[in-house]
């Protein structure tokens, strides 16, 4: 069904995550596309009440309550249509979905580093969370394989494997694999697995001949036709079909809730996504986004690779969390890695305690100070690692420029990492903890630890998570999405000056200078964290200049940078610290001192 | 504002339950609606599909795959027994000679000719489903379920570890707030036992009452360090169940040193003796499941009130976050607007007395029902 986007001006959208389903009205005002108001209630697609349309009914009664508007009706679908200069209904309602813990995926393909990491692409792009990657040569044995395998109940399998032209050995006999451990759906078990084959088109006949008595499967174009080609789109739109037809239909309730859009409901990650590229392209910025839930963290970028081109990935740190999955952060860190961001000393058992039980009873909230900074701290630790998963899989792929006499013969492809942090121009936080933070001065600091920015970054969050809704709203109407996105979206923190030198470095004074709009407001003092308040908000130009010729602030060693950026409560955050980040034995004092300088600390 | 449900776990000593126990495949019921089950009884079986084995025939003979396949001795279908002839590859004349025998006794489910494998699945598995509940059989669902009523006790827990298990209840001689040691755990008869007391059970104590034979094991609270060395991981996600542990754990208040609550031993210590099923398996998010003691029980009914479920002034809650974390509490009040907490955040807030006397103001998201 065509929607003009001219014909709009009342959209209800929801977003239904895993814990809350979130409810927004977007409205044309005469100052243009806003976000107005917002209701937000449990999601209920589990016992006892297992039917996500109860909960989404919750979220508009209280849209309906805090806007004045009537919205909900009694009949099917539950909406009062609008009219033209009608203070009644909507014209269009649109979702996003990542509850029931969203679309899980296992890819596995031949090589680990290329096809294998090109199938994990194309489900991380299409919106999922890849549970397990399996490859021909990722060092394990038969039954190691299949018991891995085993073990997950994924929704899809995407199989990859060879390029067009060549061996079909390989991916047969990751097909075999397959069907020695014929994982179960986790839906549906009635039902056949759906296995999309992305791989040799020579070797399909064979996959289907193997795959065929215990998987539901689709054959669609090669994710990797040459070496230094990915195409990942066909793979990317039989996922979705495969989501809405499959998972979404075994979730409860999503029957009824998909027969109240014309859109297609879109899973939360791909939504985001989608927003964040519309608007790296239109700005023709490089953008580091995450969004930190509950259970997953998500990481999307848009970085040019070397031809210039903006290149955009996406990665799911799945069991990177800050409520369900929060005991696995400890695991990966370990305590001492989150200790070392706390102001205060921490026994380990206590810390041990306190986030397993976060983990038994998600949906509580710190109710200290002190218990506020130990989740903070695991946000921090949470983002590093997510970024590090982000960087090992955001790589270019090119063919390799000077072609030896073993490069001939060896076929082989670039890779590349796309991510640099020199050149990032914005990164923006979204989820819970970062959003939602009791000040603004907080989420700036998690995003800075976490990520160990460098060089000149603005620095933004999602106020109110509302870019799923505006990821699904921009696929009806861009323009109203790049408004909202502009004006409600982002809240503009400040920017971070970060000058980057190696630790080894005897470096004495100030390592930069920060001028706002061609006016000295600062300096950047070796390993002090310091907020420069120039009083102003809006736009601005960020000139920093080194004051030793081996610091790079972002053009290179000793040489001056400038950046424009949108000030905002944050003013400018002075990094001196060294990267990459070491926080030594004397952390607690170093952190007190940080927290002290940015006003964070509490007044006892 | 919209409503929330106020988390809440069930401990009740009788309430109607209905379970649906659900075979994976199509497969035979073995009971009919009305008849009355035990929970260790077996109530449907079907039969998965053996394992597949994968036999790298090339591999094993050093030829290509179109050399393996010319070497097979057996097609897709064939049946074969263990130490069955494969493949035979004859070279320099014939007078060597390789083989490859079938590691198995199975069915040739596939030889591939672009890799020279075969696979051979295993004979087909009985899966038997046991009632678990014990009562009356309500439904039987065509080849795939049987939906089981009783009235039941149940306690459900915060957390657990291992999977359904069936057992007679016998206390632990340890008072609630006591941690459990080695000392508390009894030398002899706890075969079949699913025990219960206490507080924090030592890895020792977890470990000699599993040795002995005790099939479950429900507790307070649990240390995380014992946690680990009972699982022999540290728990990343809260998703178990399929833990291999000799004893499924049932945690009721949370990590740390806390109490045993009344009202579980109230619940629970009726059972004394009697058979009881025991559950460790938890998943807090997507599809919550809370670990659970169950049992047929004989007191009278009480149903669950919607208002029972809803926070309101007179009601029992527990505090579930720092710097309450374990306290109970009667609330007293429900201020409408949200207000700022100690973080600086805003929340919706309850007022509530602590056994204490102390009254003192908490989020809502921070308190359970109890």
């Amino acid at each position: 069904m065509k929607i003009d986007p001219a014909q709009l001006r009342t959209v209800l959208v929801t977003d239904c995550g895993s814990t809350t389903t979130k409810a927004l009205l977007f409205e044309r005002t005469p100052d243009g596309w806003r976000q107005t108001h917002r209701g937000e209630a449990p999601t209920t697609v589990e016992e006892p009440v297992a039917d996500v349309t109860v909960g989404a009914l919750h979220a508009f009664t209280e849209v309906q309550e805090l806007s004045g508007r009537r919205i909900l009706r009694d009949t099917e679908p539950p909406f009062v249509p609008g009219a033209a200069e009608s203070a009644e209904g909507i014209d269009l309602y649109l979702s996003t979905s990542s509850a029931g813990g969203g679309l899980q995926m296992l890819v596995a393909g031949v090589v680990g580093t290329i096809t294998a990491e090109s199938a994990e692409r194309a489900a991380l792009g299409a919106g999922a969370i890849v549970i397990e990657s399996v490859s021909a040569d990722d060092g394990r044995e038969d039954h190691e394989r299949i018991e891995r395998i085993r073990h997950v109940k994924p929704d899809i399998v995407l199989l990859t494997g060879g390029v067009e032209g060549g061996s079909t050995q390989h991916v047969v006999e990751v097909a075999e694999i397959l069907v020695a451990a014929a994982p179960r759906p986790r839906f549906g078990s009635t039902l056949k697995l759906p296995v999309i084959y992305a791989g040799n088109s020579a070797a399909a006949a064979e996959v289907e001949r193997i795959l065929g008595s215990f998987a539901q499967l689709s054959i669609v174009p090669n994710v990797r036709p040459t070496m230094d080609r990915e195409d990942l789109g066909p793979a990317r739109e039989a996922i979705h079909e495969l989501f809405l037809s499959h998972v979404m239909s075994h979730s409860p309730g999503y029957g009824k809730l998909l027969s109240w859009s014309p859109v297609e409901i879109m899973p939360t990650p791909a939504a985001v996504g989608d927003i964040v590229q519309q608007y790296a392209q239109q700005t023709g910025s490089s953008v580091l986004c995450v969004d930190i839930g509950g259970a997953t963290t998500d990481v999307f970028s848009v970085f040019p690779d070397r031809q210039g081109e903006p290149r955009f990935n996406r990665t799911v740190s799945a069991n990177l969390g800050m409520s369900y999955s929060i005991a696995n952060v400890l695991r990966e860190a370990g305590t001492a890695a989150i200790k070392r961001w706390l102001p205060f000393e921490i026994d380990d058992n206590t810390l041990r305690e306190r986030l397993l039980n976060k983990m038994i009873r998600p949906t509580s909230i710190p109710q200290t100070v002190e218990d506020l900074f130990v989740e903070q701290a695991v946000c921090r630790e949470a983002l590093r690692l997510a970024l590090a998963h982000h960087r090992a899989l955001s790589v270019g792929v090119e063919q390799a420029r000077e072609r030896g006499i073993a490069d001939i013969f060896r076929q082989s492809a670039q890779r590349y990492e796309l991510v640099d942090l020199m050149r990032l121009d914005m990164v923006i936080g979204s989820g819970g903890v970062l959003s939602h933070a009791p000040s603004r001065m907080q989420a700036a600091l998690m995003m800075l630890d976490g990520f160990a920015l460098e060089g000149i970054t603005q620095l933004s969050v999602d106020s109110i998570f509302m870019m799923p809704h505006l990821g699904v709203l921009a696929s009806v109407h861009p323009q109203a999405a790049r408004e909202i996105f502009e004006r409600d979206c982002l809240v503009h923190l400040g920017c971070a000056v970060v000058p980057v030198f190696s630790p080894r470095q005897r470096l004495t004074g100030p390592l930069a200078q920060v001028w706002v709009d061609g006016e000295m407001v600062g300096e950047v003092q070796r390993g002090e964290v310091t907020s420069v308040c120039t009083g102003r908000t809006g736009s601005a130009t960020v000139r920093v200049v080194p004051l030793h010729r081996t610091v790079d602030v972002g053009a290179g060693r000793g040489a001056p940078h400038e950046r424009t950026v949108v000030l905002g409560a944050c003013g400018i955050l002075c990094d001196g610290r060294s990267r990459p980040l070491e926080l030594g034995a004397t952390s607690v004092q170093q952190q007190e001192r940080v927290y002290r300088n940015l006003g964070l600390l509490p007044v006892r | 504002m919209g409503q929330a449900l106020t988390p809440q776990l069930t401990v009740s000593a009788c309430q109607l339950l209905r379970r649906r126990r659900e075979l994976p495949i199509g497969g035979e019921i073995l009971v009919a609606p009305g008849a009355v089950v035990t929970p260790d009884q077996i109530v449907a079986r079907a039969f998965l599909d053996g394992e597949l084995h994968l036999v790298r025939v090339a591999e094993q003979l050093g030829v290509t795959a179109p050399e393996a396949l010319a070497a097979m001795r057996i097609a897709g279908g064939s049946s074969v027994k263990s130490g069955d002839l494969l493949a035979e590859l004859r070279s320099v004349w014939g007078l060597f000679r390789s083989t490859v025998q079938s590691p198995l006794t199975g069915t040739v489910d596939f030889v591939t000719a672009s890799t020279g494998h075969v696979g051979i699945r295993a004979p087909k598995r009985e899966l038997q489903l046991r009632a678990y509940l014990g009562g009356v059989v309500a439904e039987v669902e065509s080849d795939r379920a049987v939906v089981i009523e009783a009235h039941a006790t149940i306690v459900q827990g915060i957390f657990g570890v291992g999977g359904e298990r069936i057992g007679v209840v016998r206390g632990l001689p340890v008072a609630p707030h006591e941690q459990v040691s080695e000392a508390h755990i009894p030398e002899q008869g706890l075969q079949g036992a699913i025990l219960y007391g206490g507080c924090s059970p030592t890895l020792a104590a977890l470990q000699k009452a599993a040795c002995a034979g005790a099939v479950g094991f429900m507790t307070a609270s649990l240390d995380d360090d014992t946690l680990r060395g009972y699982v022999g991981y540290d728990i990343g996600v809260a998703v178990t169940g399929d833990e291999v542990v000799p004893m499924s754990v049932v945690v009721t208040e949370g990590f740390g040193r806390l109490a045993l609550s009344d009202r579980v031993l109230e619940v629970v210590r009726p059972l004394e003796g009697k058979q009881a099923a025991i559950n460790g398996a938890t998943q807090v998010r997507a599809g919550a499941q809370r670990p659970e003691l169950l049992a047929v029980a004989t007191g009278t009914l009480v149903q669950p009130s919607e208002t029972s479920m809803s926070l309101q002034p007179g009601c029992t809650v527990r505090l579930i976050r720092v710097p309450y974390f374990g306290e109970y509490a009667q609330v007293e009040e429900l201020p409408p607007v949200p207000q700022q907490i100690a973080t600086g955040a805003y929340a919706r807030v309850v007022q509530v007395r602590l056994r204490s006397g102390e009254r003192v103001l908490v989020p809502r998201a921070n308190v359970e029902l109890a």
